[in-house]
């Protein structure tokens, strides 16, 4: 008897699997979507590939001078031979290994929150990180005490002052930024006026003419005899500017709690800082982990505002280089290498703020 | 069977654990500290400026300015009044923002629109856009745009030449200037007509749509009737405008318009960057719209682009605007970062140059900071306005 055999399964049409199918259904899907490919990958190839080719291919990464560098590639030896100048700014050489134990004690505090160790480790290290890490850095980079020498303010400079900036900048901000909107959720009136008005001028107004404001105004405002360092003056407008936002931020978190977290707090008989503390915000600042993640970003980017009072951070050290006349035209190199380090930390920051989002979600909302 | 010989109703509690009279209390305290520190601070402040010999009050704003400035949008020369610096100082910033707005939004829309293409390549293009642009520092944007790419070009008489009209050097874009002549007017009669023509179409046509369902085609009769009558009355009244085209003389153009490169640095470096904030907006404003929504347009059997138009954007604008209001804000203070490549805008002419020549810094900085908290407050004002406006109406 014969039996009906089927014929074996063809394959699909070789447009229908493989990098082809993929290619047809991303890049050639339509007649408009090929011609859009077209022009994008032409106008790719032309831009990058003689970019790639001057900033690698042609470009010069080590030497003594401008006179090793090749006309047609990057001068990177420019940022090799500045290299100390970029981080420390006119830090005093022989000094430079209290800054450097500072970014190993910071390594040490941070690197560890991003391996598979035991949370209480972690925890204690966070904590040395916002507690004891700047009081090590202040003694350890301004000296002065312990025997070490006293280096002041105005030789601190490059990346280490921006990241100087930065840090203290989040540490007091974040505090103060709950505080004020905690306060403009207040029941009572007058702090809720206060709170209010204090964060709508910060917010309202350009950073610069704040830190304009601290470098003129602020020695008018201080009784006779009593100075403030610039830098401090820096990271004072710094901090009350971002702190305004960074309450704008936690208000959004406070508000998406559902009253009934307030009425059961309140039910167990908690003071208002027990309820805060212990229900209300670590509910609320997971909420708003990715605006506090914003509003740190844009304060380290903010920290290049400095150089108009006339600080010299990462990007104010290497805009002073370029003035030089041994090195000329590198500056295209310069600004380059500035973008990519702060590029580097911006992203990484926001990388981080995602994984920690993901890491802390419960699976549901509120 | 014992009766508790306590009330039922518990007494008032000692004043300091009673929440009414702390209230009261913290209340009191927190105007008395303000109150403390603006007095200390107005005191000192007094009493510095005595002793440095700083004279008060706004009488400035009438004395001889005496210092130029490269750019100005209403008359100005070194003769007149700190006042007059004030105000052009200011139209250089409205300026700066306002073109700063209106090319951060097309950019912005463009990318975020982009950003969700169905073309690989262009979604990932848009996203690298993004990341690289608002991951770097706005100041060293207007650096490099200032000093390594407009700063680059040559010298006047090397400039790029665009068909002999317009020029491209490092003193800024020089571009031919339009000179209006007696019956230039009928130009802009035409212009006006056109306008009023295609509001009152559109108005038509929307109450017809609603009427019958039927749709006309009021987009391209604007395309054609907008430029085309102004066209029109140049023609019939035999060409009343003349340009004046730039033209190498000495060491630099004579005639024309030009853009310094100053506010083109500054324009190019706000533009990028805030459109790479812009973008991210708009795609989770389309995100953020129901799938159901376009399904169910679709299922109607509304075309693909209609129901971008009329179901989707509507919806994702509600969720869209309020945070590219703030963007909006952000650009224009960000603009006072000017005073870095010095153009002249209200920080860099007046709480720069006008503030060190006359040293009054409470003034100074109480009218900058004004003009910034008046700004934003307005916008502030008109956006709770929106608000409220598209807000869902829930029946």
């Amino acid at each position: 008897m014969a039996t009906h055999q089927p014929l074996p399964d063809q394959p699909p049409p070789i447009s229908q699997r493989g990098w082809l199918r993929w290619l047809r259904e991303h890049l050639f899907s339509t007649w408009y979507n090929s011609v859009l490919t077209v022009v994008i990958g032409y106008w790719l190839i032309s831009t990058f590939v003689p970019l790639i080719n001057w900033a690698f291919i042609q470009a010069v990464f080590t030497g003594d001078g401008a006179d090793a560098c090749n006309p047609d590639g990057a001068c990177w030896v420019f940022v090799e031979q500045r290299l100390g100048f970029f981080i420390y700014g006119f830090y005093p050489a022989e000094f430079r290994w209290r800054p450097n134990l500072v970014f190993a004690l910071f390594a040490l505090s941070v690197v560890p929150q991003f391996l598979p160790l035991p949370t209480t480790i972690r925890k204690w290290l966070a904590i040395f990180g916002i507690t004891g890490l700047p009081l090590a850095a202040y003694f350890l980079i301004a000296g002065g005490h312990f025997g070490l020498e006293s280096v002041p303010t105005s030789r601190w400079g490059g990346l280490m002052l921006t990241l100087i900036l930065a840090y203290v900048g989040i540490l007091a901000a974040l505090p103060i930024g709950i505080l004020l909107a905690l306060g403009r959720r207040s029941e009572m009136p007058v702090i809720r006026g206060i709170c209010v008005v204090f964060i709508e001028f910060w917010r309202a107004v350009p950073l610069i003419t704040i830190l304009f404001m601290a470098s003129v105004m602020l020695p008018l405002f201080l009784p006779d005899g009593v100075t403030f360092d610039k830098l401090l003056r820096a990271l004072v407008g710094i901090t009350l500017f971002q702190s305004a936002y960074m309450a704008e931020v936690v208000r959004g978190g406070l508000q998406a709690i559902p009253r009934g977290q307030y009425e059961a707090a309140e039910a167990l008989g908690l003071g208002y800082w027990r309820r805060m503390q212990l229900i209300i915000l670590p509910q609320a600042l997971k909420i708003v982990i990715p605006g506090i993640a914003n509003t740190v970003i844009s304060l380290f980017k903010d920290t290049t505002l400095v150089l108009i009072i006339g600080l010299f951070d990462l990007l104010g050290a290497v805009k002073s280089t370029l003035s030089d006349p041994a090195w000329s035209n590198v500056m295209a190199e310069g600004y380059l290498f500035v973008a990519f380090c702060f590029w580097v930390f911006c992203f990484g920051m926001s990388r981080y703020s995602h994984r920690l989002e993901k890491q802390l979600e419960t699976g549901h909302r509120n | 069977m014992t009766t508790d010989p306590r009330p039922l109703r518990p007494g008032r509690p000692k004043p300091w654990n009673d929440p009414r009279v702390r209230s009261v209390v913290f209340q009191i305290l927190a105007i008395a500290g303000v109150a403390w520190v603006g007095y200390t601070l107005f005191h000192n402040t007094v009493s510095n400026m005595e002793s440095r010999g700083i004279s008060t009050g706004f009488g400035f704003l009438n004395e001889t300015a005496g210092f130029g400035i490269i750019m100005s949008l209403i008359p100005y020369n070194e003769t007149m009044s700190y006042g007059q610096t004030f105000l052009v100082g200011l139209m250089n910033t409205l300026l700066v923002s306002g073109l700063g707005i209106l090319l951060a939004t097309i950019v912005g829309f463009v990318v975020g629109i982009a950003r969700l293409s169905s073309n690989w390549l262009v979604a990932k293009v848009a996203l690298a856009y993004i990341e690289v642009f608002r991951n770097i520092p706005l100041l060293l944007q207007i650096f490099f745009w200032y000093f390594a790419v407009l700063g680059a070009l040559p010298g006047p008489r090397q400039a790029v030449n665009v068909g002999d009209i317009a020029f491209m050097s490092n003193r800024g874009i020089v571009l031919p200037k339009p000179v209006f002549e007696p019956g230039a007017w009928v130009m802009g009669t035409g212009l006006v007509i056109a306008l009023a023509t295609i509001v009152v179409l559109a108005i038509w046509a929307r109450r017809r749509q609603a009427a019958t369902g039927r749709i006309f085609p009021v987009l391209p009769i604007a395309v054609v009737l907008i430029p085309g009558l102004p066209l029109l009355g140049y023609l019939l009244t035999g060409g009343p405008v003349s340009w004046d085209v730039p033209s190498l003389g000495g060491f630099n153009f004579r005639g024309g318009i030009t853009a310094i490169p100053e506010l083109g640095a500054l324009l190019l470096a706000l533009t990028l960057y805030t459109a790479s904030f812009i973008a991210e907006i708009v795609r989770s404003g389309i995100v953020s719209v129901d799938k159901g929504q376009t399904e169910a347009a679709l299922a109607l059997g509304l075309p693909a682009r209609r129901v971008l138009r009329l179901v989707v954007i509507p919806q994702a604008l509600r969720v869209i605007i309020p945070p590219l209001t703030s963007q909006y804000l952000n650009l224009t203070k960000n603009s006072s970062l000017a005073v870095a490549i010095g153009y002249p805008d209200l920080v860099n002419v007046f709480m720069g140059t006008t503030l060190n020549q006359t040293g009054q810094a409470v003034e100074i900085v109480a009218m900058t900071m004004a003009v910034y908290l008046t700004i934003s407050l307005a916008i502030s004002v008109l956006m709770n306005l929106y608000n409220r406006a598209v807000a869902l109406k829930e029946r």
